[in-house]
């Protein structure tokens, strides 16, 4: 901060030519106007940097094209949207396409499958990796233990659409591997694919299976950071390893996992689409019909932009909300918070 | 730790956590090695259900029926060109970004972090962003693979972290008083000190788009632009292994009930191959990358 200031400033002291050059091309005339006092400051301070504000031009533009620019085209929720008279120009139409959507008889379907959908991949899906983690530390064989590690990353490299072939193929009622077990002990094939009621554990069991592994890498990192004087003193003191873990290791990576909680608590709208997506078919809909589901089926397929805007915006709007309960609430109840 | 004789608790406890924990590898492991097996067996063994975790009987002509067809070949290498030309763009905008916030003399730093960051929690959504996409000519165009993940804020701050972390100020001072510009600064020290956290990212915006097949559904209609995930959904999900049988071939029907499922399994190898090929041998930079981020949270 200090360093490029004081060069440049420092310059500018000695050699007022250098500072009446550096300035002129900003605003020859009106010297002291206060607008141009304000920008002058400005570029006194940008001035060392000039390139680097080049370099991150790039990225800027990428953020104002791609998330900016949708984030503006959001309006048209309020609108009644027509191609040809683009954004600016589709007249208003206030709520009306969310009361739609409110009153719609897929708004109980929708934002429940997505709640619940999100509440059990995180009941089951957050404390897993914690549970893993927490196990695997106390593996004294070195060697085992980066075993254990290195095969339960990999799961999480198989992309969503393999995952779901996968699925398929071991679940399917004819030939699918779990249903040789199911019928092995006695049972009738069951087409898991097709029951809705099937569909959350499936969707919540095979997220554990491709996550956890690779959840658990944050928590381990924070494990290796324990302090070893502190788990012999313990082991001096009699605690046993059960002790050690629930009051050593677990308070350890408390900060870390609150975190991680918030952090998914503000996506808790935002179920693994692209999975479930894939997932879906006509007969388990009833369960797996999500609000993003809905959103591309209005909006891409049925081309209601203005609809499917509206609706993705209710879902975006109550994300940010829940991220920003959640956090408060665990500023004051810890010291944790995102920001 | 090991001078300390152990209780009888924790042996117990020992013996019940090595037991679960190769109860846990088995359950991650084994659905891998039974698509392994189960790709190379004989087709009716594995229909018939004899198929465990040996291979039995042995078979390549999945995999043959698979490199025949030419729409997987095609789709094979899109996906190596999106996914090159992609991670090349991803890096040096990760870079772009990443350095000048890592600057503490960067006047507005602050400003923009708050700028990027923001668009990690809320979106305009798929149809604005659709809009967007439509007005610029992008749709059905090679650069809507790459431009609308051009950048990840998630990447930007780990390598922003990294850079602040492990370059000290005074390498920099050192560097200017020289008389190194700020981008000489970037390319002749701060990028030959980032060979860990460049591969990192390489990796995690390679696999990313290797696996992504979400933008090429929505942006992309034309089948030979097509990615291999969009192709494996057909095949996997669509369940349409009819379009890898040579149609030529009389025996078409017989073909797919027969080979079907084996297919199936040979597909799901080849298109995970290269990772888990890679994966042995990248995986403690992934691993590396997670820390870096968690660092700073």
């Amino acid at each position: 901060m200090k360093y490029g200031d004081d060069i440049t400033s420092e310059a500018r002291k000695v050699n007022p030519v250098a500072q009446s050059t550096a300035d002129s091309p900003l605003s020859p005339e009106n010297a002291s106007s206060p607008l141009r006092t304000f920008f002058q400051v400005r570029f006194k301070k940008m001035r060392p940097n000039l390139s680097l504000y080049l370099l991150i031009l790039f990225p800027l533009s990428y953020f104002l094209i791609f998330c900016y620019w949708p984030m503006y085209g959001v309006q048209i929720a309020f609108k009644d949207f027509y191609a040809i008279k683009g954004i600016t120009g589709s007249p208003w139409a206030g709520f009306k396409h969310f009361e739609t959507f409110f009153h719609s008889i897929f708004f109980d379907r929708v934002v429940w499958n997505t709640v619940k959908i999100s509440f059990y991949s995180i009941l089951f899906g957050f404390p897993a990796p914690i549970l893993l983690a927490l196990l695997m530390n106390e593996l004294k064989s070195r060697f085992f233990r980066k075993v254990v590690q290195n095969i339960s990353y990999a799961p999480y490299f198989i992309s969503q659409v393999v995952m779901v072939g996968i699925l398929l193929v071991f679940l399917s009622p004819t030939n699918g591997l779990i249903n040789k077990i199911v019928e092995f002990l006695g049972g009738n094939p069951i087409a898991f694919m097709m029951e809705p009621g099937w569909f959350q554990s499936i969707f919540v069991s095979s997220g554990i299976w491709q996550g956890t592994g690779w959840g658990t890498v944050i928590y381990m990192a924070v494990l290796a950071g324990v302090d070893h004087q502190q788990i012999e003193a313990a082991i001096l003191d009699g605690a046993n390893k059960w002790q050690r873990i629930w009051h050593i290791s677990l308070p350890c990576i408390m900060p870390t996992a609150v975190i991680l909680l918030i952090l998914s608590s503000g996506s808790i709208m935002n179920v693994g689409f692209e999975k479930v997506f894939l997932m879906q078919n006509s007969s388990n809909m009833e369960a797996s019909d999500v609000i993003a589901t809905y959103v591309y089926r209005k909006g891409l397929l049925n081309i209601e932009y203005s609809f499917a805007t509206a609706v993705g915006l209710f879902n975006s709007v109550i994300n940010f909300v829940i991220l920003v309960v959640v956090n408060a609430f665990a500023r004051r109840a810890g010291s944790t918070s995102l920001w | 730790m090991n001078s300390i004789a152990e209780s009888r608790a924790d042996r117990i406890f020992n013996r019940i956590n090595v037991f679960l924990m190769v109860i846990v590898t088995l359950v991650f492991l084994y659905p891998l090695l039974f698509i392994v097996s189960a790709s190379i067996s004989d087709p009716d063994a594995v229909l018939r259900g004899e198929v465990w975790l040996w291979p039995k009987g042995f078979t390549l002509v999945p995999y043959v029926k698979v490199f025949q067809n030419s729409e997987f070949f095609l789709s094979y290498w899109n996906t190596i060109a999106y996914t090159v030309v992609g991670t090349l763009v991803n890096v040096a905008l990760t870079i772009m970004a990443a350095y000048p916030l890592s600057r503490k003399d960067f006047y507005g730093r602050n400003v923009l972090t708050v700028l990027f960051t923001f668009t990690m929690f809320f979106s305009g959504g798929l149809i604005p962003l659709y809009i967007v996409i439509q007005k610029l000519h992008l749709l059905n165009n090679f650069w809507v693979m790459i431009l609308p993940s051009a950048v990840s804020i998630f990447n930007i701050i780990v390598t922003r972290t990294y850079f602040q972390t492990s370059i000290p100020e005074e390498v920099y001072q050192a560097a200017e008083i020289d008389g190194c510009s700020r981008i000489g600064v970037l390319t002749r020290i701060v990028l030959p000190l980032s060979g860990p956290i460049l591969a990192v990212m390489v990796l995690f915006y390679g696999v990313g788009h290797w696996n992504s097949y979400f933008n090429a559904l929505i942006f992309l209609n034309e089948r030979d632009m097509f990615p291999l995930q969009l192709i494996l959904r057909e095949i996997l999900v669509q369940n349409d292994t009819q379009n890898l049988m040579s149609s030529s071939s009389a025996n078409y029907i017989i073909d797919s009930t027969q080979y079907g499922t084996s297919i199936k399994y040979a597909v799901i190898i080849i298109s995970s191959l290269p990772v888990l090929v890679l994966y042995p041998f990248v995986q403690r930079y992934f691993v590396k990358g997670v820390m870096i981020g968690a660092i700073k949270g």
